[in-house]
């Protein structure tokens, strides 16, 4: 059984966002997701400073299976990438709620009013049992 | 067969070489004397030097590790390697065909525009379109040209549609084609049936619609039961249908495209007619169109006067042009030519027949080992998931890797993505019972392997020539070019 944990906001395309100051959230991908994906080769981030929304595509993973979308969580500006992905995606696969986060978002709006959209941990224990 | 192969360059020796040429009877002139200093090469080309008998056995033993649909069964889903009649292959290197030139005068030339004249209508019977169009080179170009005749139709009434419509389970190249055209996509998803969801259709159209572009059966092998009703959905808003064709085996001469609402086809002739597929071509990928597109059509179309000869027609002002050189990949559509006639109506409809009651009977007797993603009727293909074997450790990628021991090319992994640890098998028409039944049991067999030995699969393959790649750091530290010497 993949790991979910308690204090992160899902979103049922299997990514995570997790407060961290002010208007600032942090995003990843579960443990559920890199398990299906496999082993990932290669993480193509937004720009610093692109635009994202909530539900719309902002870059893209690929493992040795396949290449899927990453869709963000929220809706704000990208504020930081983790650029430690770059020489190793392996990030994702070992650690996706720590060293494989992939970005930070200065969200529009409040954090509560953004995580308002996204599933508890309960709530997405329930989408992929 | 020797396990490890040297790269030819890893034979290299210096001096030899491959050729014995005449003494040169012209003064020998000095590169440097002639060609500015920029354009010489600064140091040698590094080319390996070998003997003749050499570099003939070197690529007849590389060519003898290939595997194809001469070598043994190829099922591979989406993909459709199926008969390729080699008496057509000889059709097409008649003189009359192989050497003439698209620029000879029409008069000498009747014969190949009559062959190109009839396929077209062929083709528009077969699909239950207006007319035809020859010149994309495949199935991705056809699927372009199409999108660009939409997007010409809408224009010439002054109405601006970007948006073109994919279902979840579509061919990439889908919405790659669209993007290319110059569409934007937006996907929807499918139903728990694996069909198109058509509250998610409704919600998704809108004035701003070019079109829908859908394949069925889908690619998850299913009939689209509501394609009238989704045409309709689509039409009332003023958007088109587009057909991929890459799954015409499984209807020919049951189904027509034309009936279901499709405004615009087009059909892979070298997965569905005759060509021999894959190694990135040749192929034919013609579009039809109902007679409201047709003034968009590329040109020249082959037309025929009065008197019954053939002419190319280039007096369509509204074309969106030509799509490619001369007339399209001709050998290619002499092949289709000659597969359609061969078969006529009737065969054609035993062809879709057989491979659509070879894919259930598969799928049936591998049922209670692979779980089936949607159960049912499937048509010319299928798709299973590997998820109850993740249990003993063994994923979908495992049992691929088993199947080489036995000799088969393993079906279509991952994809459809929509379906967790994909398996995805198209048998084809041409197989007898008894090959079909040898790859079941080997199946069946691995899956009892995964339960009792998981080891054995997860260390397959052990009989080719190069076993198990570690693909993750293939592609997380790739090699990309050799040190030799």
């Amino acid at each position: 059984m993949s790991e979910v944990r308690e204090k992160l906001a899902y979103s049922e395309e299997h990514e995570w966002a997790e407060a961290v100051e002010g208007q600032i959230v942090r995003i990843g991908i579960t443990d559920h997701a890199q398990s299906l994906l496999g082993d990932i080769v290669f993480v193509e981030f937004p720009e610093l400073g692109a635009s994202v929304s909530f539900g719309e595509s902002m870059g893209s993973i690929e493992s040795v299976k396949t290449v899927s979308e990453l869709y963000s969580p929220v809706t704000g500006k990208v504020v930081k990438v983790n650029e430690a992905l770059n020489d190793q995606p392996e990030l994702l696969n070992g650690e996706p709620y720590e060293g494989g986060w992939i970005a930070e978002i200065e969200v529009e709006g409040s954090v509560e009013e953004a995580f308002g959209k996204l599933l508890t941990a309960e709530g997405y224990k329930g989408i992929i049992a | 067969m020797k396990p490890e192969k040297a790269l030819i360059f890893e034979m290299s020796k210096p001096g030899r070489v491959a050729y014995s040429l005449p003494e040169c009877d012209v003064p020998d002139i000095e590169a440097a004397s002639v060609i500015p200093a920029g354009l010489l090469r600064g140091k040698p080309a590094e080319l390996p030097e070998v003997y003749e008998v050499d570099v003939i056995r070197h690529y007849t033993e590389l060519s003898r590790r290939n595997f194809g649909v001469d070598n043994g069964f190829y099922p591979l889903g989406s993909c459709t390697m199926k008969y390729n009649p080699k008496i057509n292959e000889d059709v097409a290197r008649f003189a009359g065909f192989a050497k003439i030139h698209p620029y000879q005068p029409e008069e000498s030339i009747q014969g190949a525009l009559e062959l190109l004249y009839t396929l077209q209508n062929d083709i528009a019977a077969l699909t239950g379109m207006d007319q035809v169009t020859l010149q994309p080179a495949a199935g991705a170009h056809g699927e372009w040209t199409g999108l660009m005749l939409i997007r010409a139709y809408h224009e010439s009434r002054g109405d601006h549609r970007m948006k073109v419509i994919v279902p979840d389970s579509s061919h990439g190249t889908n919405p790659a084609s669209a993007t290319v055209a110059g569409f934007e996509t937006v996907t929807i998803k499918s139903d728990e049936r694996g069909m198109v969801d058509l509250d998610a259709l409704r919600a998704a159209v809108g004035d701003d619609t070019a079109a829908l572009m859908l394949t069925n059966p889908s690619t998850l092998g299913l009939f689209e039961e509501q394609i009238v009703e989704i045409a309709k959905i689509v039409h009332d808003a003023g958007g088109l249908l587009y057909y991929d064709g890459a799954n015409s085996n499984a209807i020919m001469g049951i189904a027509r495209p034309g009936d279901m609402g499709f405004d615009v086809v087009h059909l892979n002739l070298h997965k569905t007619m005759s060509t021999p597929h894959g190694g990135g071509g040749p192929g034919a990928g013609p579009v039809g169109v109902k007679s409201k597109l047709i003034p968009f059509l590329p040109k020249p179309i082959v037309s025929r006067k009065e008197d019954g000869t053939y002419y190319w027609d280039t007096d369509r002002p509204q074309s969106i042009g030509r799509v490619k050189a001369y007339y399209g990949n001709f050998g290619i559509l002499v092949r289709a030519y000659a597969y359609i006639r061969t078969y006529g109506p009737e065969g054609l409809r035993r062809v879709s027949e057989c491979a659509v009651l070879n894919a259930n009977y598969m799928m049936h007797r591998l049922a209670p080992y692979y779980e089936v993603a949607y159960p049912g009727v499937c048509k010319h293909e299928f798709v299973l998931s590997g998820k109850r074997l993740k249990a003993y450790g063994v994923r979908t990628l495992d049992v691929a890797k088993r199947l080489l021991d036995f000799g088969y090319h393993p079906p279509t992994i991952y994809f459809p993505l929509n379906v967790e640890e994909s398996i995805m098998i198209e048998p084809t028409e041409t197989e007898s019972k008894d090959t079909l039944d040898a790859f079941i049991d080997t199946m069946i067999q691995i899956a009892k392997e995964a339960e009792t030995d998981p080891q054995l699969v997860l260390n397959a393959p052990y009989t080719t020539v190069v076993k198990r790649l570690d693909e993750t750091t293939a592609a997380r530290k790739p090699v990309l070019y050799c040190t030799c010497g």
